[in-house]
Order: C-alpha cells, then sequence, then structure tokens
C-alpha cells in the first residue's frame, strides 16, 4: 500500500489490516503524525498533537492485538474536537479563556473511544466554544478546506473535517449543537452523523447549549462512522440526560436493504432559494437511492424559516448561562491585577471570549432577562415543540427526511465575517434537527467548481440505523465520499 | 422596538462583561439586527403550547442516595489561578 492509500483507507479497512498483522498500530500512528506535521501548516487543523502519548497508545494497541482483546477500533488513530475534556492535555474550545486549561479528568467520549483501543493523535480547531460555521472564531487562527486553502473548512467542527479530508486520520470526534459537524462535513466532503439527543454522554463535552449538544464521528464512509458509533454511544451516570435505550450494533445492520424506505422532500427546503446547481445534485443523488427502491414522497415542514428564530434564542439563552461559570475564580483565564470582585469577573470574561462568544452571551442573557423572558425564551421554547411536531407528523409518513446540508459550497475566508445573519443562515437545514433532538447525517453528493456539497438524511429518533444504512447504499453506489482534495506538496 | 447603546451596557453589566465605548454602537448595531431575526418567533401562533426544554420531554432520572463522588479537591483546584490551603483566593470584598 502507497502512502497515500494508507492516508486514504477506511478505518474498516485498516483495522482488517492490523488485524492480519499487515500493518501495526506504531507504523500506523507514526505514518499518520508524519503526515500532520507535514501538511497541517497549510490548514491549521490542530491545536494540540500528543506526539508521546499516541506512540504509548499505539504499543498497547499492538499488544492488545497481539494477545486478541482487540475491539475493531484498537490500533486505529483518531483526533478530537477541542471541546471533549482529555485528562492532563489542554482543552482550549478554542479560545484564550481556557488557552491552559488541562482538564483533571476525561470526557466520557474520550474514555469510551481510549477503552476500544483507538489512539488520540491530538485535538482539533474550531470555531471558539463551538459558535460558528466557519473556524474563523478560533483564538488559535482561522482553519483552511483542504480543497481549496482560501475557503473555510464550515464549522463549528471545521478542524476535524478539515484533517479527515486531508488524510491526517481515519476519523474524528465532533460535537453538532446547530449544525457543526453535518455543515462542515458537507463542506469538506467526508461522512459526519449527529446522533439523537441523549444517544452520546455529554459529561466533559464543554457545554454550549445543553439541550441541542450532541458529540458524533466524523470518517470519510457511513460504515467508518457506524464502527466508531458503536464504540461511542450508551447512557451514563454523569449526564442525567443521556437516554437509557438500548445501543444496536450499527455495523451489523448496515447491509439490510433499503428498498421500500420513504424518504421525505420538504418543500420548503427545495424552494426558490435553492441554489439550482445544488438542487440538480440532491435530485441526482436521491435518484441513486430511488434505484435502490427506496420511494421519494414531498412533505411539508412549514416552519423550516422560523427554527432560525427558535435556535437563535434557544442556543445563545444556554450558552449565557452556561458560560457564566468562566468568572476568572475557579479555572481559566484571570485577567492582571484586579481591583476589585467586579473588575476581576468583567475584565477576565472581556479578555477570555471573543467577539461571537460575548455577542451569544449577550443576546442569550437578554433573552433571559426580567420583562423579556416570556417574549423571548419561553416562546421559543413553545415554537420549539411546533417544530418538533412538524417533524412527528412528518415521520408518520415517511422514515428519512432528505435534503441539502448547507445552502451553499465552502465560502471564502472572511466573506461572511462582518454579518452574524449571514453566518447563522448557514445552519438553515439543520438547526432545527437539533431543535427536535433527531439524529441527522451528511454524506458527499457532488462536487460544485471543485468543491464537496453534502446530502443530510434525518432520522427519527434513535433510528441511526438507517441513515447509516441509507448512507451505506448511496456510497457502494457513488463515489463521491472517496474524491480527495490535493494538497500543495503533493501528488494527492 | 429598538435597542439602544444604554440598553446593551444594561444586559453587558448583567452578563459581565465590559464592552469598550468605542465599540458600544457597533455591537447595539449588530445586536438589533439579531432581534430583528428573532422576532420572527411572534409570527408563530403558541397559543396553548407548552414549552419544550428537552427534546425528547424526559423527566430527569433518580438515583439512589448514596456517596458516589470522593473528595477532589486538590486535583481540581490544580487548575485554579489562585488558590490557598484550598481556598479560591479573589480580590479583597470587605474592607
Amino acid at each position: 500500500m502507497t502512502h497515500t492509500d494508507l492516508c486514504y483507507a477506511s478505518a474498516t479497512t485498516l483495522s482488517g489490516m492490523l488485524d492480519n498483522r499487515d500493518l501495526s498500530a506504531v507504523e500506523l500512528t507514526e505514518h499518520c503524525l508524519a503526515r500532520i506535521k507535514r501538511f497541517d501548516s497549510q490548514l491549521n487543523s490542530v491545536i494540540t498533537l500528543t506526539e508521546e502519548q499516541a506512540l504509548v497508545a499505539a504499543q498497547a494497541a499492538d499488544q492488545r492485538r497481539a494477545v486478541g482483546e482487540a475491539t475493531p477500533l484498537t490500533g486505529i488513530p483518531l483526533l478530537h474536537k477541542d471541546i471533549f475534556c482529555t485528562a492532563g492535555v489542554k482543552t482550549t474550545c478554542a479560545s484564550r479563556m481556557l488557552q491552559e486549561f488541562k482538564p483533571p479528568y476525561d470526557a466520557t467520549v474520550v474514555a469510551k473511544l481510549s477503552a476500544a483501543g483507538a489512539v488520540t493523535l491530538g485535538k482539533t480547531n474550531m470555531d471558539e466554544f463551538a459558535m460558528g460555521a466557519s473556524n474563523e472564531t478560533s483564538f488559535f487562527g482561522a482553519v483552511a478546506n483542504p480543497w481549496d486553502t482560501t475557503r473555510v473548512p464550515g464549522g463549528s467542527s471545521g478542524g476535524s473535517a478539515a484533517a479527515v479530508a486531508a488524510g491526517f486520520a481515519p476519523l474524528s470526534t465532533g460535537t453538532d449543537t446547530g449544525g457543526s459537524i453535518r455543515q462542515p462535513a458537507a463542506l469538506c466532503g467526508i461522512t459526519g452523523l449527529k446522533p439523537t439527543y441523549g444517544r452520546i454522554s455529554r459529561l466533559g463535552i464543554i457545554a454550549f447549549a445543553s439541550s441541542l449538544d450532541q458529540a458524533g464521528p466524523m470518517a470519510r464512509s457511513a460504515e467508518d462512522a457506524a464502527m466508531m458509533l458503536n464504540a461511542m454511544c450508551g447512557v451514563d451516570s454523569g449526564d442525567s440526560t443521556s437516554a437509557d435505550v438500548s445501543v444496536p450494533d450499527f455495523t451489523a445492520s448496515l447491509n439490510r436493504p433499503i428498498a421500500g424506505l420513504r424518504i421525505g422532500l420538504p418543500r420548503e427546503y427545495f424552494g426558490g432559494d435553492l441554489d439550482p446547481d445544488l438542487a440538480a445534485h440532491i435530485h441526482k443523488a436521491l435518484s441513486e437511492l430511488e434505484a435502490e427502491g427506496a420511494q421519494l414522497v414531498d412533505i411539508d415542514l412549514p416552519h423550516t424559516r422560523q427554527a432560525i428564530a427558535t435556535y437563535y434564542v434557544i442556543a445563545p439563552a444556554e450558552a449565557s448561562a452556561n458560560l457564566s461559570r468562566y468568572d476568572g475564580v475557579r479555572f481559566g483565564h484571570r485577567c492582571d491585577n484586579p481591583v476589585d470582585l467586579m473588575d476581576l469577573y468583567e475584565r477576565s470574561r472581556s479578555e477570555g471570549f471573543g467577539a461571537e462568544v460575548q455577542r451569544r452571551i449577550l443576546v442569550g442573557t437578554y433573552a433571559l432577562s426580567a420583562g423579556f423572558y416570556d417574549a423571548y425564551f419561553k416562546k421559543a421554547q413553545q415554537v420549539r415543540r411546533v417544530i418538533s411536531d412538524d417533524f412527528q407528523r412528518a415521520f408518520s409518513q415517511v422514515d428519512v427526511i432528505a435534503g441539502p446540508t448547507a445552502p451553499s459550497i465552502a465560502f471564502h475566508h472572511g466573506e461572511k465575517a462582518a454579518d452574524p445573519i449571514a453566518m447563522y443562515m448557514e445552519d438553515v437545514y439543520t438547526l432545527s434537527v437539533n431543535l427536535a433532538g433527531l439524529p441527522g447525517m451528511s454524506v458527499p453528493a457532488g462536487l460544485i467548481n471543485g468543491m464537496p456539497i453534502g446530502l443530510q438524511l434525518i432520522g427519527r429518533a434513535f433510528d441511526e440505523q438507517t441513515l447509516l444504512r441509507a448512507g451505506h447504499f448511496f456510497q457502494q453506489r457513488t463515489d463521491w465520499h472517496t474524491q480527495r482534495p490535493t494538497l500543495a506538496g503533493t501528488s494527492s | 422596538m429598538s435597542i439602544t447603546p444604554a440598553d446593551i451596557a444594561q444586559v453587558a453589566s448583567l452578563a459581565r462583561l465590559k464592552i469598550p465605548e468605542d465599540a458600544l454602537q457597533d455591537v447595539t448595531d449588530r445586536f438589533g439586527r439579531i432581534l430583528e431575526l428573532v422576532d420572527e418567533l411572534q409570527q408563530v401562533d403558541t397559543t396553548g403550547v407548552d414549552p419544550m426544554s428537552n427534546p425528547h420531554d424526559m423527566q430527569q432520572r433518580l438515583r439512589a442516595d448514596e456517596i458516589t463522588e470522593t473528595n477532589a479537591r486538590e486535583r481540581l483546584q490544580s487548575v485554579a489561578p489562585a488558590v490557598d490551603q484550598g481556598y479560591f483566593l479573589v480580590p479583597r470584598v470587605i474592607d
């Protein structure tokens, strides 16, 4: 296998090679680390590389394989979004506030993936506190899209998406509050799954909006995402909102045929605003699923537009409460020479948080303040139920809902930075899924001007299996997910 | 309903943020645009609709009232900006 083949081999293939001793976990890990060190100066996708720990974990993985105690993930390298707490390893959330923060414990997701034997290579760049859709709000600088470094990778899990697309690792973790796994997956040409709210423990994931946040796998295929998801799920006594539901084997059901699957196309997603090129690609992608025996059905999600308003009240409100913990006292940035306690709070927070984070704290504080609570926060929570009911009604007619993941291909750096509303519109197709707590997945579905686009599939609560199956069948019929960007200084 | 720089300064104070004088107008303008966006909420009739705070309407689980946490003060305070003998240090609050 050539260098490039190895970088872009699927986790499933690599797992087989490790199993057959065609490759050692140490060799694979060294290979990935070398690629990151050689090429990440072009992308800025990694904040912290944990080289030594990775090699120790790889050695342990090889020993585990040798004694026959491996899981499919044993020895597979991955990167964690820098929002997941890693014990003793810097976890910055891409913020000055947490620039030096070394958590005293591992997030449950990190612990579970490590327990399965996955090898953590490092921590990926992101929008500060996961607030953004372009990865431009990071304190550590913007991330570049590997398909065109003048463009953004999407966000907030932009580093995780760019790294997987660039062949730095076959897998990465992301979190998704309004589209932060799916939108960067679409813009970087990879597969990203936001599971059902509650499917995966939030313990140790730095909180943004607690009723919306959910972690998920980012990979180069639905098959790899399924393998990774298997190791991430389950109820956790440390997260009272984690769901006490059975966890299926997501790999086992991948090949169950999708004939008869009813796929709903929301009229609101395919309306006048949708770019005609993008619409054509999405319809072409859907015809592939139709060829597998799926039926396409027109449906309505009448409050799609109002979901944006709903989200931009609820998410900032929850964020303003969650981010009140950064007070310069217990952990995180503290200003120099505070004159009194109020000065300590105000300067520590104003120095520690970037502009977009402060903007959302202000909006959230306003929406929760006396006199405005009913008009904004309570109203938004009511509309949230109306939106959730729309999905319930749709799922009485169909099994999956499909449409574009993002309204356009990756935009240029700076293009939307000046206008918060333009940036917020990036998530028009994704954020209602978080409001309703449903699973959503993006799979690569074409290239426009050489840039990837994503097909979004939305499922019933706790029915990630059907999304992964549909994604897997789509990827058996198409090769969009195997297309690769070209990094400068390499032939691929 | 338009929002003024004085309103923003008040909200910032509630949020324990300090906005520099020369940035206040710009912050207010952007905030105003976001408010216009979120005012679209008012288009939806929500008469008789219960607010939704958890997407599955989940109730908090109860667990047995047993001690599960151990004392981790030193470990947790190891990441604090200033501590002394187990206490977090802040500027003097009582003269």
